[in-house]
């Protein structure tokens, strides 16, 4: 079992508000998911260029300042960086490969947690109201985010086996569910030269369609196909620049409920998670039909 | 003028869902009888299983999973939509929800009447096992799996694997059915089941005609191992 949510907001005036209409939906799917949270917070683009990472340190004292004045001075560049406990946002116009590469050599603990220029991502192992309060969900503000509570059942509790997991640019997944085929998956993309960072099953997936994005698909066909290609159990949540994107699998054995008003959208594992939001007695609430793609798109000002 | 009697109200917000189960289970059993109106369900699991009592329960608003679960005798009444395994293995009484219901309708069901207003999803009447079932809308896949004794009724349309390994419950569809599951099969609709079948809807409050629906039922030739069949494969 594992939970899942995301959000997305319709007005620009909501943006604010992301943060505290998706912590109490996260922390309700505490009771689906108590080992590990995450969240992935998608917010205007960085300017042409720049990047946003998502960095992970394993000591909650972690001295980010003085990474981010050694890489710096190292790189012959800046990068400013926000930072609670031991997860951190690190933006930067440096080359987000040569900032991997630096941090590999120069700060082996760090983990980069996602990359690109409107998502951010928070996750580690604990339960989700205290992972919520030690990053300060309910202050993230932005135009959609996608969260995940986990109960691992087929790799280790981890700060890198939670979710959401990324792969290339502004492209996370969350997934509830089991699949059978991970390593078959894994040993077709590791020919194509893909690196894996987990030997965890919801990895596979979020490389195999980030690999079909890389390779021009748009996300509702990469999702068509993953339908075909992963084989086991699945409700997927995916976020990229451009919103939200859902699928089941055939079976249906894994949960999921949408609400969507004027103001929002919203996707949970249980309706439970959606039954406080502001305005669900007037939303258009339903259950995603099994094998069809869903995908809410951020309106933005031309 | 006598009216209905006046509910007690069960506030989910404030008693949570232990506190309305124990009203239901000690003050409700013991009064006998009477109305309850459980308010603020927020989705919450578990509302008001295991009733043994003569209780109309009313809950206003959409429930989460296991709502009416192992239900005997009580009258409960959904004023919205429900998660997962409503009625599940319920005994006698009735289940109505007057919205959706999501997966594993019914499940197990032994006896008793579960009534959904509108959708059911998948795996409705899976392992039925005696109780009746009546669906306003459409149903999902795989519904009435191994289903083996009591009725299933769908005044909409039924999704791939209807029936499934059915063995001796009966399914009627009025619309399109995606798809038949291993061994059931359509059948002719007798005098009897139109009978049956109105007589169901009349309970559950729908007014179609009993001459709309198809029966499906088992072929039942997965009752006996056949050792010969097969063998062509090897």
């Amino acid at each position: 079992m594992c939970g899942i949510v995301g959000v997305l907001v319709k007005r620009e005036r909501a943006r604010t508000q992301l943060g505290t209409l998706v912590v109490p939906m996260l922390a309700c799917m505490d009771a689906r998911g108590p080992d590990s949270a995450g969240l992935a917070v998608f917010h205007d683009a960085t300017p042409a260029g720049a990047r946003r990472m998502s960095l992970f340190a394993p000591d909650r004292a972690y001295p980010w300042c003085t990474l981010a004045d050694r890489l710096g001075a190292d790189l012959d560049g800046t990068a400013t960086i926000v930072a609670h406990e031991n997860l951190a946002v690190a933006t930067s116009s440096l080359a987000p490969t040569a900032v991997r590469a630096w941090i590999e050599t120069h700060a082996p603990a760090v983990r980069v947690l996602g990359v690109g220029r409107r998502m951010d991502v928070y996750k580690d192992v604990g339960r989700a109201p205290d992972i919520a309060r030690r990053f300060d969900f309910a202050r993230l503000a932005g135009t959609h985010c996608v969260g995940h509570t986990r109960m691992a059942t087929e790799s280790a509790v981890s700060p890198a086996h939670a979710h959401p997991f990324t792969a290339g640019e502004d492209f996370c997944l969350v997934h509830n569910g089991s699949l059978s085929n991970p390593h078959m998956i894994r040993r077709q993309l590791e020919a194509r030269g893909i690196r894996f960072e987990t030997d965890n099953d919801s990895e596979a997936a979020c490389r195999w369609i980030a690999w079909r994005l890389a390779e021009g698909d748009d996300v509702e066909t990469a999702l068509g196909r993953a339908l075909r290609v992963l084989d086991g159990f699945f409700t997927l949540l995916v976020g990229t620049a451009e919103g939200l994107t859902l699928v089941r699998d055939a079976f249906a054995c894994k949960p999921a409920v949408v609400a969507e008003t004027d103001d929002w959208v919203a996707v949970a594992s249980e309706f439970r998670a959606l039954a406080h939001l502001p305005g669900i007695a007037d939303a258009d609430i339903f259950e995603p039909r099994p094998e069809r793609v869903y995908t809410w798109a951020v309106d933005r000002e031309p | 003028m006598g009216g209905r009697p006046r509910a007690v109200t069960l506030d989910v917000r404030a008693l949570g869902v232990r506190g309305v189960n124990a009203w239901l289970h000690g003050e409700g059993q013991a009064a006998g009888g009477g109305r309850v109106e459980i308010v603020h369900p927020d989705g919450a699991h578990n509302l008001a299983v295991g009733l043994d009592a003569d209780l109309d329960v009313e809950i206003r608003g959409h429930a989460g999973y296991f709502v009416g679960g192992m239900n005997k005798r009580a009258r409960i009444t959904v004023d919205g939509s429900v998660g997962w395994s409503v009625a599940e293995n319920i005994m006698s009484g009735t289940v109505r929800v007057r919205g959706n219901a999501s997966e594993c309708a019914g499940a197990s069901g032994r006896g008793g009447l579960l009534v959904i207003e509108g959708d059911a999803a998948a795996r409705c009447g899976i392992s039925m096992k005696g109780c009746d079932i009546v669906v306003g809308g459409d149903v999902g896949h795989a519904s009435a799996f191994m289903a083996q004794t009591g009725t299933l009724v769908v005044c909409g349309d039924a999704g791939a694997g209807l029936g499934d390994s059915l063995y001796e419950a009966t399914i009627y569809v009025r619309g399109r059915i995606e798809g038949l599951g291993a061994d059931a099969r359509e059948e002719p609709m007798t005098a009897s089941d139109v009978t049956r079948v109105e007589a169901l809807l009349r309970r559950a409050g729908f007014a179609h005609a009993g001459v709309e629906f198809k029966r499906v039922a088992s072929a039942r030739t997965l009752y006996h191992w056949h050792a010969g069949l097969g063998h062509g494969a090897y």
